[in-house]
């Protein structure tokens, strides 16, 4: 009885120890950014319910951990593909062609867009990103930008002279949603990254968001937010984009730095609370894992990311006709990457 | 001793102050536990009665009958299938399975049939009249007048039990969270279980008492103790980035929730065997029988019922457990069920995990559903529990 113990455990072990030998895969790794991964996951449902190929595992790790895991090496054990909601950095790069991982394809998919909306009743309001982010901060510059304090502010002409005596009230997406990241990302950290007080003060990303009641976290449903804000016409909320589109009947949009949310603002980049969503694919793998250039394809087909694709219906803004027609010949010819690449924009 | 210039103080009224006091005292506490109890009891039933209403719904599907065209367009383009303002009503999920269907059955194509198929999560939520249910008023006035006409009905949601995750809320199931879950465990049980008894053995049976083991067993007590999501960085870097396991892969979730369980089976396992009484042990010595055959033949068989305890109890806390899960690549999107332990998979606590982050209305009722579900099986895997100590165990 002991033997046979020993020598299944013995097994067992050595097995183990042979697994990571094992090298083949018929079913391909995403992983990457939460914003994509919608997205992502219903491609990759598409690809395994309509062709032979298995539906690829999707990963939502986040832009950051997806590059991490991608550009670790070119084992079958590393993704294949990894979406991220901003442009591969060029130290991760650097990193990728360390670790061997040289030949990468970059595909843009679309724009992940937010919206702040007000009621339609309301007189229109135009914002820049720095006074939203003074009105929403949970410590902000003092008036001489000696110190930071505790958010001071009630009223926007409060922040800036030339703003309405309104009160300010914002209803918002609560911690655990994509929009929230989205909204922290291009007004709180996007101003903070390079502004001295903050800096000075050991913030190099502050993200903090108020929460003394001005800034009110109105969870995921996003319809509620639009019957409150049809009641408490003060009020602005937060959306996004693809929420606006559909309810304008009843809310209608602040402007940011004089430019109102559009697809095509939003497309040509002159509305700024906006991003572009990417995919990367390691092309060492292409050959390895059956379905990788499929499922790219779809992804990038006008079913799912086109103007009345299915992708556009789960909240995906398009790109431009000639953009996706520019990406899809990215895709036929597997154009790679080059470091000069980061240096542009 | 002088008795008689005291007072007596067990009759005094003195002395009845005090045991009224005390009886006081007694009901406030008897109370105070009844309260807690009753508390505790609320909190369930609260949670019971919220689950199970939540839940129900999921268990049922809408369908709406309309006509499906079997034409050739249909082919490339399933959309050409059904009447263009149909198209959000019927399930995208079974609409786009229509090409492959029509390609195996090409005798179909031409007709015209009238027939049952899943409706869209949105009109599903709108006929189970839940709010934000998200379909649009255009699309409601359709419903409504096909729900006079008859044409929608509620049947068992049988793709709930089949089917493995979705991005399309009416075709999404837990077939594959479920399927991972039962390799996971296997893992977890084959390497947590004997590694587990045989250490538990050496140290209670075998080993002498000192330092050596005195600081293993301080440690195992203490490894019990520690977060979980710490077991996943150490499969993490021992399993998938040293030994090569396949990340997301039931191995790798079942090794590391195995490291997990393993001071539990161990400390239960020696909790078992000390209470087998040393008058066995010193009885088979006697009889000249060697520590093996003592512990083999005698020991062993009497802590069974509370090894077995106390391993099921080890499994159904790893059959719970996601924080580990998480760091080994298992809380993904997996929608079909692994073949075998290599493969990708997820696990039901995972999947629940998974669902509560969607936005879609739908997704609720599965969570709560797939809540329900596990729980379940974990209630069962403890009956069993209690039923083996209740059944097997002895007393001296």
């Amino acid at each position: 009885m002991k033997k046979q113990y020993a020598i299944l455990m013995a097994a067992t072990f050595l097995g183990l120890a042979f697994i990571g030998q094992a090298e083949a895969r018929d079913q391909i790794r995403i992983v990457g950014s939460s914003t994509v991964y919608p997205f992502s996951s219903y491609t990759a449902e598409t690809l395994g319910s309509t062709t032979k190929f298995k539906t690829p595992v999707v990963e939502s790790t986040g832009s950051g951990g997806g590059m991490k895991l991608f550009c670790a090496g070119n084992g079958m054990n590393t993704p294949d593909i990894t979406n991220a909601s901003r442009r591969m950095k060029s130290t991760e790069y650097k990193k990728c062609q360390e670790n061997g991982v040289k030949d990468i394809t970059e595909i843009v998919v679309g724009y992940d867009g937010i919206a702040i909306a007000q009621s339609k009743t309301t007189a229109a309001i135009n914002l820049t990103r720095k006074e939203l982010l003074l009105a929403v901060a949970a410590k902000v510059p003092s008036k001489d930008e000696s110190v930071l304090v505790n958010n001071p502010y009630y009223y926007w002409n409060e922040i800036n002279a030339r703003l309405p005596h309104r009160k300010i009230a914002i209803y918002g997406p609560p911690t655990s949603s994509g929009t929230r990241d989205a909204f922290e990302d291009m007004i709180l950290k996007h101003n903070t990254k390079h502004w001295k007080v903050y800096n000075d003060a050991g913030f190099k990303h502050f993200h903090a968001i108020r929460q003394d009641g001005v800034y009110i976290p109105s969870g995921e449903n996003d319809n509620l937010i639009v019957r409150k804000l049809t009641k408490d016409t003060a009020a602005l909320g937060i959306f996004g984009y693809s929420y606006l589109a559909e309810n304008t009947d009843k809310i209608s949009a602040a402007t940011i730095e004089g430019v109102a949310p559009a697809p095509e603002t939003v497309q040509d980049g002159s509305y700024k609370l906006s991003r572009s969503l990417y995919f990367y694919i390691k092309q060492s793998h292409i050959k390895k894992v059956p379905g990788i250039l499929e499922y790219a394809n779809l992804f990038m087909n006008e079913r799912m990311i086109g103007d009345e694709g299915e992708c556009a219906d789960i909240g995906l803004i398009p790109l431009p006709k000639e953009m996706r027609d520019h990406y899809r010949s990215h895709l036929k010819s597997l154009v790679r990457i080059k470091l000069e690449d980061f240096a542009k924009k | 001793m002088n008795n008689s210039t005291q007072p007596n103080n067990f009759i005094s009224d003195e002395k009845k102050l005090r045991q009224k006091r005390r009886e006081r005292a007694d009901s406030r506490f008897h109370w105070y536990g009844l309260t807690a109890l009753g508390l505790a009891l609320a909190f369930l039933v609260f949670f019971f009665v919220d689950i199970i209403g939540q839940a129900v719904p999921a268990f049922y599907q809408t369908e709406v009958k309309v006509n499906i065209h079997y034409v050739e367009a249909a082919k490339t383009n399933y959309n050409k299938a059904v009447d263009h303002k149909l198209r959000r009503v019927v399930s995208r999920a079974w609409l786009r399975t229509l090409p492959v269907y029509l390609k195996r059955h090409p005798e179909l194509i031409g007709n015209n049939i009238k027939q049952w198929v899943p409706a869209d999560s949105r009109v599903d939520q709108y006929i189970k009249q839940h709010n934000g249910h998200g379909l649009k008023s255009k699309y409601q006035r359709i419903v409504d007048a096909m729900a006079e006409e008859g044409r929608i009905r509620q049947v068992f949601n049988i793709r709930f039990f089949t089917s493995g995750d979705s991005k399309l809320p009416e075709n999404a199931g837990i077939f594959s969270a479920a399927v991972g879950s039962i390799f996971t465990l296997l893992i977890t049980m084959l390497i947590a279980v004997p590694i587990g008894v045989m250490t538990a053995i050496y140290l209670e049976e075998f080993s002498e008492d000192n330092h050596f083991t005195r600081i293993i067993e301080v440690n195992i007590n203490n490894l019990a103790a520690i977060p979980s999501i710490l077991y996943g960085l150490l499969g993490l870097a021992i399993f998938i980035n040293f030994a090569g396991v396949p990340r997301s892969s039931a191995l790798a979730g079942g090794l590391t929730l195995a490291l997990m369980t393993l001071p539990i089976i161990i400390i239960a396992t020696r909790a078992a065997l000390q209470s087998v009484p040393s008058s066995i042990r010193e009885a088979a010595f006697g009889l000249g029988a060697s520590r093996w055959q003592t512990t083999w033949h005698h020991v062993l068989p009497l802590a069974m019922p509370g090894i077995l305890t106390g391993s099921i109890i080890g499994l159904a806390q790893a059959m719970g457990e996601t924080a580990p899960l998480l760091i080994v690549g298992m809380v993904a999107y997996v929608p079909d069920a692994p073949d075998n332990i290599l493969e990708a998979a997820t696990v039901l606590p995972a999947q629940i995990y998974t669902w509560a982050g969607e936005s879609l209305r739908a997704y609720e009722e599965r969570t709560a559903a797939a809540i329900l579900v596990l729980l379940t099986v974990l209630l069962s895997l403890n009956g069993l529990a209690v039923y083996l100590r209740k059944h097997f165990e002895r007393r001296w």
